[in-house]
């Protein structure tokens, strides 16, 4: 795959465009979900995307929407987002209400939309990765051209159901992108000190599985690329595993208040001059292609939309005592009471 | 569910009828698991399928239970009806985060929209001198969880039409095949469309003085322990609960209310089995009917040993039943 931004990137200005939007969109969700935390209306353990932004919305866009299957962990509001889930019903899902995508059952770390191909929010780092392969075995069992993308993080490459779903997706040819979000951490844990071999990129290599680096902080270069790898595993009928370098700009959750536990100020300001926004709001200025108060209004725009997901999530009620029981099995109730 | 004509099969037979039946009425229903293809199964039970039906619905996976386990969960959240297989049931320990944490949940959080029609099935319990980790009877970890449906039978029939209403149920169901019980023959009946509804115990044996209750080969044990009661007067009722999540109380508390007297046997470690759950289900509710405490034979406490003195030991018999009757009072 190509290492550099062609100067003739065949995005369309529309594109460019609503790539910056999307992103900030994603950014300024998130930035509210912490405000939310602290004001006390979300609660448990939440992750947000910010410094990751560009792998949801390079890697959602270049799919099918609705007919491919996506899945991912905790940190899983931003696929949610741009798979077309209503943002007031994800919200909804992390102010704990009955509006929420589960009605309240499950919070920020259990998002789903099934209807439009979105399979979970997954808490157990790695257990949801074999998962991702039975979506793509039941679309190769159908004869369906569905794809699926697994998302994980670096940390969750080390499971070791991981490598057993690895080795069955190359064994059988199971169309299931594997992307790992390597955002150099694992909680407190630094990717030195989690990974035998810091280049995850390798992991798929044992079991025959095409497998590569690609950089996610420039979006005009991972959009082409993940397109390219959807493409290769939708085509082919075969797996792929893409290691994703990124960075988490915020901490682990929100309930991590103490980054410099694991890293320092030095090396995060480092890092942050490779938001992926800010990149692509220089190349877009720089390339004529938008005006910096066309930009701004873009900004403006997003944040007030985000305000108004918050205040029609936070005006929808918590769920009533009752539901516990609902939905446990599809058709019947376990002995009830304490 | 009125059958004309029945046949007698061994209790491996009726499984494999019913798996036959269900995969030839349902292109969605697979089979996944170590070698149950080429192989045959380890206990046979799949025999003849991998010719009828290829690798594309009889799977044979890597020994790798909580990878294929979670595949073929995932396939069931896109809807096809995978039957998995363990080798044991031991084996499924290595699978218990899927099968627990993510099979049992999906439907409760994502509130409804996604089912899960996945029956993990294989034998558990004692064989013959397989030692200790090779005879668990983990049903009452399975049954402790809320979102698995638990079924253990005791007779062919049972496994036949159980089995199937497990492959149509929209829920992960763990189906339980004591390997004790797979030559054991019965009636079954030739119907196709024969189904067992889950939860609903049965009462294999009327009587009026004790009721002896347990599932999946201890009701067979339960049946001869009958036998010898009633050579001494003793005129046991047995109370075969089939399935223990979700648990037919009805029938057991009617039976006790009858008898005013219980025994809980059950193979699974004493201590902490699904039995005592029965137990104390019975003593909440019956109180009032209750004439002795409710007694309960389980498992002996310990990793099974090889040594066949040393494993019979272990395992509950008829005489442990009879003792454990005579005990309260009798
Ligand atoms: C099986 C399991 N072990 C530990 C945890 C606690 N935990 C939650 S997130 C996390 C770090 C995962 O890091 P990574 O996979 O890199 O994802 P990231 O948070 O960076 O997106 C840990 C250890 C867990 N949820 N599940
Ligand atoms: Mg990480």
């Amino acid at each position: 795959m190509a290492n550099k931004v062609e100067e003739n990137s065949l995005l369309t200005t529309a594109e460019l465009e609503q790539y910056y939007r999307e992103m900030l969109f994603i950014r300024h969700f998130e930035e509210k979900c912490n405000v939310a935390y602290r004001q006390g209306k979300a609660g448990g353990y939440m992750h947000v995307y910010i410094g990751m932004e560009a792998l949801a919305v390079a890697f959602i866009n270049s799919i099918r929407k609705g007919h491919d299957y996506v899945i991912t962990a905790y940190r899983d509001h931003a696929h949610a987002l741009m798979l077309g889930t209503d943002p007031v019903a994800v919200m909804a899902e992390i102010m704990g209400r009955s509006a929420g995508t589960a009605g309240g059952k499950g919070g920020s770390m259990h998002i789903y939309d099934p209807k439009n191909g979105f399979y979970g929010g997954w808490g157990i780092v790695g257990g949801h990765i074999p998962l991702g392969a039975g979506l793509a075995f039941a679309a190769k069992y159908r004869g369906e051209d569905r794809v699926t993308l697994n998302f994980m993080g670096d940390g969750a490459s080390n499971q070791g159901v991981v490598f057993e779903t690895l080795n069955m997706s190359g064994l059988w040819d199971l169309p299931c992108l594997y992307i790992v979000e390597n955002n150099e951490f694992a909680m407190g844990t630094r990717l030195e000190y989690h990974a035998a071999d810091m280049e995850l990129w390798k992991r798929g290599q044992a079991f025959g599985i095409r497998s590569e680096r690609i950089d996610g902080m420039d979006i005009i270069e991972l959009k082409k690329n993940a397109q390219e790898a959807i493409d290769y595993v939708r085509n082919e009928g075969k797996p792929m595993w893409l290691e994703i370098m990124t960075y988490r700009f915020a901490g682990h959750g929100a309930a991590d208040n103490d980054r410099q536990l694991y890293r320092t100020k030095e090396e995060e300001q480092k890092n942050f001059e490779r938001d992926p926004v800010k990149r692509l709001a220089t190349y877009l200025i720089e390339n004529k292609i938008a005006t910096v108060e066309k930009l701004d209004a873009i900004d403006a725009d997003t944040h007030e939309q985000v305000e108004r997901i918050y205040e029609l999530a936070d005006a929808s009620p918590f769920p009533n005592k009752d539901e516990v029981y609902h939905n446990i099995y599809s058709d019947m109730t376990p002995e009830v009471g304490h | 569910m009125a059958t004309s004509t029945s046949h007698e099969l061994t209790f491996r037979d009726a499984i494999q009828k019913s798996l036959y039946e269900e995969m030839d009425k349902n292109a969605d229903v697979f089979l996944i698991g170590e070698d149950i293809g080429r192989y045959e199964g380890t206990f046979k039970v799949t025999k003849g399928f991998f010719p009828k039906y290829g690798h594309r619905r009889v799977v044979d996976a890597p020994i790798t239970e909580a990878g294929f386990a979670g595949i073929a969960t995932g396939a069931a959240m896109a809807g096809l009806r995978p039957v998995v297989e363990f080798m044991t049931m031991s084996f499924s320990i290595l699978a218990l985060d899927q099968i627990i944490n993510h099979s049992a949940k999906v439907h409760y959080m994502t509130n409804g929209e996604v089912k899960c029609p996945i029956v993990f099935r294989g034998p558990g319990g004692a064989a013959k001198q397989l030692s200790a980790q090779h005879s668990h009877s983990m049903e009452g970890w399975y049954a402790h969880v809320p979102g698995l449906k638990v079924i253990c039978p005791a007779t062919p029939a049972d496994a036949y039409g159980l089995l199937k209403t497990a492959i149509a149920d929209d829920n992960p169901v763990i189906f339980y095949e004591n390997p004790g019980l797979y030559g054991v023959k019965g009636l079954v009946p030739d119907d196709p469309n024969y189904m067992v509804p889950l939860g609903k115990a049965q009462i294999l044996r009327e009587g009026k003085d004790i009721s002896l209750i347990g599932y999946s080969r201890m009701t067979q044990v339960n049946l001869a322990a009958a036998e010898l009661l009633a050579k001494d007067g003793i005129d046991a009722e047995v109370v075969d609960v089939r399935s223990l999540l979700p648990l037919d109380t009805e029938t057991i508390y009617a039976s006790v209310r009858k008898t005013h007297r219980a025994v809980v046997v059950y193979e699974d470690w004493r201590s902490g089995g699904f039995g005592a759950e029965i137990v104390s289900r019975i003593q909440e509710d019956c109180f009032d009917s209750l004439d002795a405490p409710v007694g309960r034979v389980g498992g002996l406490n310990v990793p099974m040993p090889y040594a066949r003195v040393l494993e019979l030991e272990c395992i509950p018999d008829e005489n442990d039943v009879v003792a454990m009757v005579r005990k309260l009072d009798f």
